[in-house]
């Protein structure tokens, strides 16, 4: 596609724009499916014109007055009738008469905006994946297709999904404020959590999957990254960021090109992305003197975010901090007590004393309901019984977690590791 | 997908060393990087010192050669660089247009190499690396 083909470049404004035309619009019309679709329209209206008039110097300033003067359109022609909504069309003209804020003083509104359209599409009455499907539509501005080809779910679900959503919302009647105190904190942990959600969803992904899948990565990237310039004060805002761009710095590494599994400790460092690493050490120590500075400790994203830290700082895996790292699982288990935390706990703790070590936990940890079908716990357990000799016991530890994975590539990679215990 | 934005400053190639750029020019470049920090695209940028600070490196008959800065022959040099992360070549120009940059000022926009665009073979080269050392680390066990 030449540099020159106006559509595109229309689109690719419209891409740059259109998180902060929904969050605006949303401001005013209370309802995101209604502002979605003046932004649509707003879209339609430049695609029509800017090839002509060329393209505007604030593109974004002009997308918006398209958009409202849609909105006043219809609240005139009483498409969205109801007395509501007929208030809001005063305040609309209203707002068109004042004269355009200064760059800054939009700027801090539009950062505001945003914020308040996060919050909505991430609302804990929606289910997870509805959280992240109505976050990757009007914050990410990716298709109902895209969206469903990302989650390997049939188109019709997802655009069931955000329909459904959308009008939870709006019959719920949400108010649209960015929330404030104790309840900050319990939203915000909602939005991480879609963050990351979606950022696993596209870590999981693997060399025969859709391209779309791990697009998701960078996109949640993207969401993290603006979150963290609009919730500067926010520690564990920076630390999911950081815990995002390390481990997206093992990206390449994570997988053969003949699309195998490649555990971290067996990945080539030459390769994990330097300068992710790089950003993701500086979100992480944002994220430890917030902190600190607020007199709580670290949360659990930047306790993740430090243990993955480790691994990114050690040139080679011998040069591993196992010693900090068991003491960062401790910590992470007493914020968020998991046996799943405990077993990563273990696998540290028998790097730094010894196989027998780690044993003592994970023996205990057999006896957890939460693991009975998690086959990490016998693949750990293998691994330490094959590390003082008891090979019979091992390969039986072995082949037990093949037969738990569901995951093809793991059950070969689990086999293989049963097959070398020969004594 | 990675973008490098390079900034091709006029005359820059003759600037002397020192050389830096006035405080209303900077801060309206503040301004432009903090939109592409807002906007969570932005991966790196860097200035760079003149070339008459610099030297290059050419390699006549295969042997290196090293030259002092300014370089004579240089008529377009690199003032500095942002590196964006966006979805497609038409962000990346979008994102160039809205540089306030000068008359002098031109942006050249090229898309970072990534290991995935390498053909097979030469992404094998790379995993060879792999394994050397998981063979290392099986022999100390």
């Amino acid at each position: 596609m030449k540099a020159t083909d106006t559509h595109g470049a229309i689109e690719a404004v419209f891409r740059i724009e259109q998180a902060k035309l929904i969050a605006g619009l949303t401001r005013v019309v209370r309802d995101v499916g209604i502002a979605e679709e003046l932004a649509q329209d707003a879209l339609v209206a430049a695609l029509e014109q800017w090839p002509k008039s060329g393209m505007p110097d604030k593109p974004g300033a002009w997308l918006m007055a398209a958009a409202k003067h849609r909105a006043i359109d219809l609240f005139r022609r009483n498409k969205i009738a109801d007395r509501k909504h007929a208030e809001l069309g005063y305040e609309l003209e209203l707002e068109q008469e004042t004269p355009p804020d200064l760059d800054e003083a939009l700027d801090d509104h539009v950062g505001d905006d945003l914020l308040r359209l996060i919050f909505i599409s991430c609302h804990p009455i929606l289910s997870p994946e509805a959280r992240a499907a109505l976050t990757l539509r009007l914050l990410g501005g990716l298709t109902s297709e895209e969206i469903a080809r990302a989650f390997l779910v049939p188109e019709p679900t997802i655009q069931q999904r955000i329909v459904r959503a959308k009008r939870s919302l709006s019959e719920s009647r949400v108010p649209f404020e960015v929330p404030r105190g104790e309840e900050l904190v319990a939203r915000l942990s909602s939005v991480l959590s879609v963050i990351y959600l979606i950022f696993n969803e596209g870590y999981s992904a693997t060399a025969g999957d859709d391209w779309m899948r791990p697009q998701l990565c960078g996109e949640a990237l993207r969401l993290g990254r603006i979150l963290a310039e609009l919730a500067r004060d926010e520690p564990e805002v920076h630390g999911l960021v950081a815990l995002m761009e390390i481990q997206a710095s093992r990206f390449e590494t994570r997988t053969s090109p003949s699309g195998e599994p490649i555990l971290l400790l067996d990945q080539n460092r030459a390769r994990w992305d330097q300068l992710l690493i790089r950003r993701g050490l500086a979100a992480l120590e944002r994220a430890e003197v917030l902190a600190r500075n607020s007199g709580h400790g670290s949360g659990p994203y930047a306790l993740q975010a430090a243990i993955a830290a480790c691994h990114a700082r050690a040139r080679t895996a011998e040069e591993t901090d196992w010693a900090r790292i068991v003491g960062l699982y401790g910590a992470l288990g007493e914020i968020t007590p998991s046996p799943i935390v405990e077993l990563n706990r273990a696998v540290a703790l028998a790097m730094v004393f010894g196989p027998a070590a780690g044993l003592e936990i994970v023996d205990a940890l057999t006896a957890e309901p939460a693991l009975k079908t998690y086959h990490l716990l016998p693949s750990v357990r293998g691994d330490l019984l094959r590390k003082l000799g008891r090979l019979g016991e091992a390969r039986a530890e072995f082949e037990r977690a093949a037969g738990l994975t569901r995951n093809e590539r793991e059950r070969k990679l689990l086999l293989d590791r049963a097959a070398a215990c020969v004594d | 997908m990675r973008f490098m934005m390079l900034m091709i400053p006029k005359g820059y190639e003759k600037a002397t060393p020192g050389t830096v750029p006035d405080a209303k020019a900077v801060e309206a470049m503040m301004k432009y990087n903090e939109a592409l920090q807002k906007a969570g695209v932005l991966l790196a940028l860097d200035g760079l010192h003149p070339p008459s600070m610099g030297a290059r490196v050419s390699f006549p008959g295969r042997k290196p050669k090293v030259t002092d800065g300014p370089f004579a022959e240089a008529k377009e040099v690199i003032g500095g660089y942002w590196m964006i992360e966006v979805k497609s070549k038409e962000e990346a120009i979008e994102w160039a247009r809205r540089c306030p940059a000068s008359e002098n000022e031109v942006i050249e926009i090229r898309q970072v190499q990534e290991m995935s665009d390498f053909p097979p073979d030469v992404q094998k080269a790379a995993e060879g690396f792999e394994e050397m050392q998981k063979r290392s680390r099986q022999g100390r066990k």
